[in-house]
């Protein structure tokens, strides 16, 4: 017996499933309460039962946090870099008004290093004990460390680890290059963000292992990931941003667990907008440009996602003959302002009950309206729909494209480029289904001398496997999905970059 | 002389970009500075070349190195002013103005950076036009003007001068190997020029046009106007292409991103191809398998809805994009500038031949 749930938490419904064996053995949808938790405790109570290896919760709590400026504490920030980087310190590129929210003090201090790993400066220890006892002074009990070119070698951002915790005992301390990339300013903010997050994601774990306990359910509690995985929800504590794309990525893992395909584009319609992704043997790939969250510039491990202006909700008009579909929306207030449902805005959901595409409310209301003007509607929406789809692709070859979500019906079954459109069953909870399917991952990314390139990514792949049983994955199921070696020029010893990620089932409990 | 507004700085960026024909690196972390410098109070104005008499001593700027390393380093203005001090102290010259070295991308930012500073206006004229990747492809090297000194910062306070080589060629040599020793990023003064020698060999005007064609985007995307439209209305541009991205290939080789991209037509031409070459920048395009449009006519690779530039680094299937080209400088189109940087500079065995000719 391997029974498994999953609860995904979005902006709007609260979903709860129970996986067994593959299939989904139970479901229960619940709007989301104001304080997140009564709607988990309502989900997990609905759907418990015995026997569960593991409760996995997805959750928009804590990028909603950034994006509403809600339960934000002031952050300190500790830059290590000077000289250089001096006329740009951090929170530099924020909103004003989140920054103002947020920045509690700013400190900047000799050190970083060179991208062929020379000190830029020695590190300057005793300013950092400084400004440790200044932000302690101060009331901050958050910090967050970046240093230059701490991806490549973390060493600096860890000795500053080490100081803040003897003159800042019981802090949280976010480093930079335990979750960003190469682009100080954005690896700095995505750490400022995580340090305003962690008071929140510590009360919210907290909350959720209650909801569990009170469901009556004996098990370990996982967070879902940004990357399709799920940590430990001790762990997860520890690093908020790493859950903040979670809704979108759990539903492309459950469409394609729904649909049993592996590799595809995914496309999530809602009222407002359609979101595409890309799936890679599984996992969605990852975007590889700055993403913007609450205003704030990012760079780290966050899905590809493409967002456009359509969706069941999107207003249809014609102006000057020339026909146009959203971005403007009617949004959540459909089922009042459509037409079908009485209202007297023509949405992309009236033109596809027109259409005969769906059966929704009233038809007689639109039954006046020029078929001619539906069918075109309809194939502008495929249109926008196709182009969106052969903008995700990798490459020209064709593609399945898994169509989930309340406007699914827009996605015509014929699109160029696209070898077949699938619609899983029980799409209205594939994002909890998503959540309850996910695996254990690992990571190192480490750059490492003296070794020869066998030896250092046999090592990278020790630690990553090594990571991956301390999140709690069964070591027998571990397999390693990507490895990567980038050899580093002019310094010394041969030192090469190996970034490896393994993943596994979560360990069955003793 | 008029003071440039920030709004005026904000256009400056967005035309620098696309003036960097697909290279020179975006100007954000530029535009950061400015936003707060002027937040804090310091203005910098714009000196038109004419009013520069003839004797007069202009400061050529440029941040020098890996754009990687910049986006971890950042750029300091005390910095790039520290350059301009530093020559000033070797020269023993008084400067009357700063410019742009290349006014394609982070390099456009550069002097307003440095004038913010120093109180002295910036001459509007660089000696590129866009952007481009070597010391030797300038205005000033196709006038054979003296190829050195150069002085480099680095935020550490180390600080070096080429004091004297036989060719620009020497210049980019030697300047290359100084500025990898301090982390492949340094803050840089070109050779001193005179007002006679701007006037006679910059290229001139280029800072008003880059920031006419940047608020030229901004303004039809306010409006949801066509903003390609408006580029091609603001600058005398021709649309050479528009379709989607369909293959684009790179590799880094002697420290240069080269590759290869194409686009499958869409709309008017559909059907059809269009192949482009880089090294950095956008060097030649051939329409339908024929040689279409070359440096030194500037290539510009726009995203087809927003009008932004697309750099060669971020250029990936799918993108819908439009190709353009703007006209080259023509000091560019002399014997000894194609011999700079005609096609053949960049590895192409092709006769320049221009897409305005036509």
């Amino acid at each position: 017996m391997r029974r498994r749930i999953g609860v995904d938490v979005g902006g709007t419904n609260t979903e709860g499933v129970v996986i067994e064996d593959g299939k989904v053995i139970a479901a229960h949808k619940t709007p989301t309460t104001e304080d997140v938790l009564s709607g988990v405790r309502e989900a997990l109570s609905a759907v418990a039962v015995p026997d569960v290896q593991g409760v996995m919760i997805g959750t928009t709590h804590f990028v909603n946090a950034v994006v509403q400026r809600r339960d934000l504490p002031r952050v300190g920030a500790l830059r290590i870099g000077m000289p250089a980087s001096r006329s740009l310190p951090p929170f530099c590129d924020w909103p004003e008004d989140l920054a103002t929210l947020v920045r509690g003090a700013v400190h900047m201090v000799e050190g970083g290093v060179d991208y062929d790993g020379r000190p830029i400066m020695p590190l300057d220890e005793r300013a950092i004990a400084a400004a440790a006892r200044q932000m302690r002074a101060a009331g901050l009990s958050c910090a967050a460390v970046s240093s230059i070119f701490s991806p490549l070698d973390p060493a600096m951002e860890e000795r500053a680890a080490e100081i803040l915790r003897e003159e800042m005992p019981g802090a949280s301390i976010t480093l930079s290059h335990e979750l960003g990339r190469i682009g100080l300013l954005e690896r700095e903010n995505v750490a400022l963000l995580n340090a305003a997050l962690i008071p929140l994601a510590a009360h919210t774990v907290q909350a959720f292992e209650q909801a569990v306990a009170v469901a009556g359910i004996a098990a370990p509690l996982y967070i879902t990931q940004n990357d399709g995985t799920v940590i430990r929800a001790e762990l997860a504590a520890r690093f908020p941003v790493l859950s903040f794309a979670s809704g979108p990525t759990n539903s492309m893992r459950g469409a394609a667990f729904l649909t049993g395909v592996q590799d595809a584009l995914v496309v999530d319609v809602g009222g407002t907008t359609s979101d595409f992704g890309a799936l890679k043997a599984g996992f969605p790939r990852e975007a590889n440009t700055v993403v913007q969250i609450g205003g704030v510039r990012t760079l780290f491990r966050m899905p590809d996602l493409l967002s456009i202006g359509l969706g069941g909700g999107s207003l249809v008009r014609e102006e000057g003959g020339r026909l146009s579909i959203g971005p403007r929306s009617v949004g959540f207030r459909l089922t009042k302002e459509a037409i079908v449902f009485g209202g007297g805005t023509l949405t992309a959901t009236d033109i596809a009950v027109r259409g005969g595409r769906l059966a929704l409310g009233d038809a007689s209301r639109v039954a006046s309206l020029d078929p001619a003007f539906a069918a075109a509607a309809l194939a502008e929406a495929a249109r926008m729909i196709e182009e969106a789809a052969d903008r995700m692709k990798a490459d020209a070859a064709e593609v399945p494209l898994l169509a989930v979500g309340g406007g699914a019906f827009l996605v015509p079954d014929r699109i160029a480029g696209i070898s077949e459109v699938l619609r899983p069953a029980n799409a209205a909870v594939a994002n909890a289904v998503g959540a309850a399917i996910a695996q254990v991952s690992g990571e190192a990314d480490q750059v490492f001398h003296g070794l020869s390139r066998s030896e250092a990514m046999a090592e990278a792949e020790r630690i990553a496997r090594a990571r991956a049983v301390d999140a709690g994955a069964d070591p027998a199921s571990l397999s390693l999905v990507d490895i990567e070696d980038l050899p580093l020029a002019y310094m010394p010893g041969g030192a090469l970059r190996v970034q490896a990620r393994v993943v596994g089932d979560i360990r069955e409990a003793p | 002389m008029r003071e440039l507004t920030l709004e005026d700085i904000e256009g400056l960026a967005v035309g620098a970009w696309i003036l960097g024909t697909g290279g020179g690196g975006s100007p954000y972390l530029g535009l950061l500075n400015m936003r707060r410098l002027y937040a804090e109070g310091a203005r910098v104005r714009l000196m038109p070349p004419e009013e520069l008499a003839d004797d007069d001593a202009v400061a050529v700027l440029s941040n020098m190195g890996a754009p990687l390393v910049g986006q971890e380093r950042l750029a300091d203005p005390a910095n790039i002013a520290r350059a301009v001090t530093l020559m000033e102290e070797f020269t023993r010259i008084r400067f009357r103005a700063v410019m742009s070295l290349e006014i394609g991308g982070n390099n456009a930012i550069q002097p307003l950076m440095a004038a913010a500073h120093l109180g002295l206006p910036v001459v509007d004229a660089d000696c590129m036009g866009r952007a481009y990747p070597e010391a030797q492809m300038t205005s000033f090297a196709v006038g054979d003007l003296r190829p050195y000194p150069l002085s480099m910062v680095d935020p550490r306070g180390i600080e070096g001068i080429v004091a004297r080589v036989p060719s620009w060629k020497w210049m980019e040599r030697l300047s290359r190997k100084m500025c990898v020793e301090l982390g492949s990023i340094a803050a840089t003064c070109k050779a001193p020029r005179t007002g006679a020698e701007v006037k006679r060999w910059g290229i001139l005007h280029t800072t008003t046009k880059a920031v006419a064609l940047g608020q030229a985007v901004r303004k039809a995307q306010r409006e949801h106007r066509d903003p390609i439209e408006a580029i091609l209305h603001a600058e005398d541009g021709r649309l050479l292409f528009r379709g989607k991205v369909t293959d684009v290939s790179r590799r880094t080789t002697e420290g240069f991103l080269r590759g290869t991209a194409r686009l499958d037509g869409l709309d008017d031409w559909r059907g059809r191809r269009f192949d482009l070459a880089f090294q950095n920048e956008w060097a030649v395009g051939w329409l339908d398998g024929e040689p279409h449009v070359m440096t030194p006519d500037l290539i510009c690779v726009l995203e087809t809805a927003t009008g932004e530039a697309i750099g060669t680094e971020t250029l990936r299937y799918g993108q819908r994009a439009t190709v353009i080209a703007l006209p080259a400088p023509p000091v560019f189109l002399t014997e000894r500038g194609l011999a700079l940087v005609g096609p053949r500079a960049f590895g192409h065995d092709l006769e320049f031949r221009s897409v305005f000719a036509s």
